[in-house]
């Protein structure tokens, strides 16, 4: 039973991450028709975004200590960040500490100027493409991205940890009678699923409850029609894909205490979440949630070792054989509508 | 008489004497021929590392170590560890008086491309040697390369049983250690600090590395007394490892031993940190982590989470023998950063060649292979050093280390705790963790 709790929490906390990324994948291809490869990439942009406030946070001056010596022997640089000589240091320690929260901020206008520029500087001009040309120009965008990113921040994986106050565990089992230290989950990983919780709950009441999103809805079922009715749809759909790099972007963000960022990690999201966005159903924000949580979740279980004694191997390809299972019986997938990628 | 012995008669006799003469050594020099044996006044050496890739830093470090060498063995620079090498033969004139040059190829860390670049240094760049690379699975594949094509193979990072065990070759050899050096250096030091009655769980990365270091660590630590609770492959591609460790947390089992390197190792360490591991008590005794291969380089990305967490490596920058102080100063200054593991055993495995060369007075991959083995040397930070002549290993003491609690720079991450004895780690050249293949002939090619 508590193997099973300890599951779900960690298919939700999976989950969340793809549901976040297919959510931005959706709604680029829901509104703008294309099939954005790079948007892994923009996903571990984000997640760069907090490396680089970290950095920019932690830029020091030199002193010298004669009292100590490096590895050459050289008096020893002893390094001091501003922030720390600026505003004292424990106040300057607490801002490098929340890095990590305060590169949300950081990385929503990034990210909007970067989804701005990808679009009007090169996607755009693959609109009336076919699907395959779009797939390649973006699937080469994401490789120079990231070959960029390796250029600049190295190959190895950075640490960037969550702030002290978040470090640690929280005892489910405790809080629910049962025994104390079986059923606990990191803080951080808790917080992340609220945070996607909220982004994703955002995105649905913008796109629900505006007029803006009104349209963008209107032009996701009809383009042809809201373009006559005098509405400029092209600029409002520039707009969303600035709001789904921003969406990838912040997941990305909030990723970097749990894995180490590396300039890889878009790449070992993307292709998930392709199957995420198929099984989901192209084109349907709902169903890339749901398949996003359901994938999660049976990755999770795939991987316990009960399972994984019965069918060796299980853990690796169960995402595709849910996705082979669930596409035989729902060609469009669990949520997708008819028309979709079909003509 | 001065009928029978004429001018043109002497010269008749004498041009065919020497022809004859000369005959023998057209023909042993025909037998001798090898693979880009060099003509002119240089030769090439070939160093493939992973320039790309999840490796690409460890790749770097090794090609800067790399270029240092050749450096020293051109006679530039300060020497480095020329001057402690017990050898003397290297006069810092090249190698055999020949100027040394050197190529470079991208193993992307994987078999197949690591082969392909091997292959095209060899055929279309005239290299003599290959060596280089920071896996296992590439080492393997590229050391059956060099033995089909003729040329010696020096590995670079390479810790699985296999490369000198059931994988080994006649062109092939190796300087780092190995995974069943690691477990028989780290089970004293787990004794004494953990105790002897103590529940393993494994998490193990799914290819040839992680199943020897595995079954390495499983019988060094069972040799203690110690139980191992579960054995748990992790795919290589995986990144997010919680699946795997929550199931940790159900059962009984008091210490992690995570055989995962790189990327897997960071991840896997930061995580298992993160779901309060190290917080927990077991048994009434307090959980611990164990990383038993450790690369400082990689280790700077799990952060404070290596801190007080025990691990091996096969040299460190901060020891204090005469090889290694020289070694860190050349590189230091040269690069302003202390070298790696990778990096040192690159670096000592190109001196180690090119020494060998100049002992045999022979670039023949066989005349090299022959002064290797069964080689013993000092002076290159290792202290004695032994190349067996049995699986071409090299037989020298291992360093068991701990993530450092007050690290003084980013470099100091982690702090020598024990040297372990080259006694300790040497086992039988048909040990069962590495029967089952055999070195073959050497190879010289065409």
């Amino acid at each position: 039973m508590d193997a099973i709790i300890l599951q779900i929490l960690n298919g939700l906390d999976k989950g969340s991450a793809y549901a976040l990324i297919a959510l931005g994948l959706t709604l680029i291809f829901g509104t703008l028709g294309v099939v954005n490869f790079a948007h892994g990439a923009l996903f571990m942009i984000g997640a760069f975004c907090a490396v680089t406030l970290n950095k920019i946070l932690n830029l020091s001056f030199e002193t010298l200590d004669p009292t100590r010596t490096d590895f050459l022997g050289n008096p020893l640089k002893v390094k001091t960040p501003y922030v720390e000589s600026w505003f004292g240091p424990d106040v300057g320690a607490a801002i490098i500490d929340w890095s990590v929260p305060l590169a949300i901020l950081f990385s929503i206008p990034v990210m909007i100027a970067i989804g701005f520029i990808m679009e009007r500087g090169l996607i755009k001009h693959f609109y009336r493409r076919p699907h395959a040309d779009q797939i390649l120009v973006t699937f080469g965008l994401a490789i120079v991205l990231q070959e960029l990113i390796k250029h600049y921040f190295g190959a190895n994986q950075i640490a960037t940890p969550a702030p002290d106050a978040f470090r640690g565990s929280f005892d489910f089992g405790a809080m629910l009678g049962l025994d104390p230290n079986v059923i606990i989950y990191p803080y951080w990983r808790l917080v992340y699923f609220a945070f996607a919780a909220v982004i994703i709950g955002g995105v649905f009441a913008f796109l629900q409850f505006t007029t803006f999103g009104m349209v963008v809805r209107a032009g996701m079922a009809d383009r042809e029609t809201v373009g006559l009715l005098g509405i400029n749809i092209d600029r409002r759909f520039t707009i969303m894909f600035g709001i789904a790099a921003a969406v990838a972007g912040m997941a990305g963000v909030m990723y970097a205490p749990i894995n180490s960022p590396n300039y890889h990690m878009g790449m070992d999201f993307l292709v998930l979440s392709f199957v995420v966005v198929v099984v989901g159903g192209m084109g349907s924000l709902p169903g890339a949630v749901l398949a996003g949580f359901l994938l999660g979740v049976l990755e999770s279980f795939a991987s316990m070792n009960a399972i994984k004694s019965l069918i060796p191997g299980i853990d690796q390809i169960i995402i595709y054989v849910a996705a082979i299972i669930i596409l035989l019986m729902r060609p469009r997938g669990l949520m997708g509508r008819k028309g979709v990628m079909e003509d | 008489m001065s009928k029978l012995l004429t001018r043109r008669g002497l010269l008749k006799t004498g041009a065919i004497g020497s022809a004859g003469l000369a005959m023998p050594t057209i023909f042993t020099s025909a037998a001798h021929a090898f693979t880009n044996a060099p003509t002119g006044g240089s030769v090439t050496l070939g160093f493939n590392v992973p320039q790309s890739g999840p490796y690409a830093d460890e790749g770097a470090d090794e090609l800067r170590a790399f270029q240092l060498a050749v450096e020293h063995l051109n006679g530039d620079g300060d020497g480095g560890m020329l001057q402690t090498f017990s050898s003397k033969v290297l006069e810092g004139n090249g190698i055999l008086g020949k100027k040394v040059e050197y190529v470079t190829g991208d193993t992307q860390t994987k078999s197949d491309a690591a082969r392909a670049s091997a292959k095209s240094m060899i055929e279309k760049d005239g290299a003599i040697m290959i060596s280089g690379g920071s896996s296992s699975g590439v080492a393997v594949a590229v050391q059956g390369l060099c033995q089909e094509a003729g040329v010696i193979f020096m590995s670079g990072l390479t810790h699985s049983n296999d490369t000198t065990g059931k994988d080994k070759k006649a062109n092939g050899f190796r300087h780092f250690f190995n995974a069943y050096m690691s477990g028989a250096a780290l089970a004293p030091v787990l004794a004494k600090n953990y105790g002897t009655d103590r529940k393993a769980y494994h998490l193990t990365a799914d290819y040839t590395w992680g199943w020897t270091q595995e079954e390495s660590i499983k019988a060094a630590t069972e040799a203690l007394g110690w139980t191992t609770v579960n054995t748990v492959r992790t795919p290589l591609a995986a990144t997010d490892f919680s699946s795997y460790i929550t199931p940790i947390l159900q059962t009984d089992a008091d210490v992690l031993i995570l055989n995962h390197y790189g990327g897997n190792m960071v991840n896997s360490l930061t995580q298992a940190v993160q779901f309060g591991l190290r917080d927990k008590v077991v048994n009434g005794k307090q959980f611990e982590i164990v990383v038993p291969l450790y690369s400082r380089l990689m280790a700077r990305g799990a952060g404070e989470n290596v801190k007080g967490i025990y691990g091996s490596t096969n040299w460190h920058w901060s020891l204090q023998d005469e090889g290694t102080k020289a070694f860190v100063k050349s590189f230091g200054t040269k690069y302003g950063f202390p070298p790696s593991q990778a990096a040192h055993t690159c670096y000592v495995q190109t001196l180690l060649y090119a020494d060998a060369v100049a002992r045999a007075k022979s670039f023949n991959p066989c005349d090299v292979g022959a002064a290797l083995e069964g080689y013993e040397f000092d002076g290159l930070g290792n202290g004695k050093t032994l190349y067996r002549a049995a699986d071409h290993q090299c037989f020298k003491d291992v360093l068991v280390v701990r993530g450092k609690e007050n690290p003084q720079s980013e470099f100091d991450l982690l702090e020598v705790v024990e040297v372990t004895p080259v006694d300790q780690v040497t086992y039988a050249p048909d040990h069962p963790m590495f029967a089952g293949g055999s070195l073959g002939a050497c190879n010289p090619g065409a």
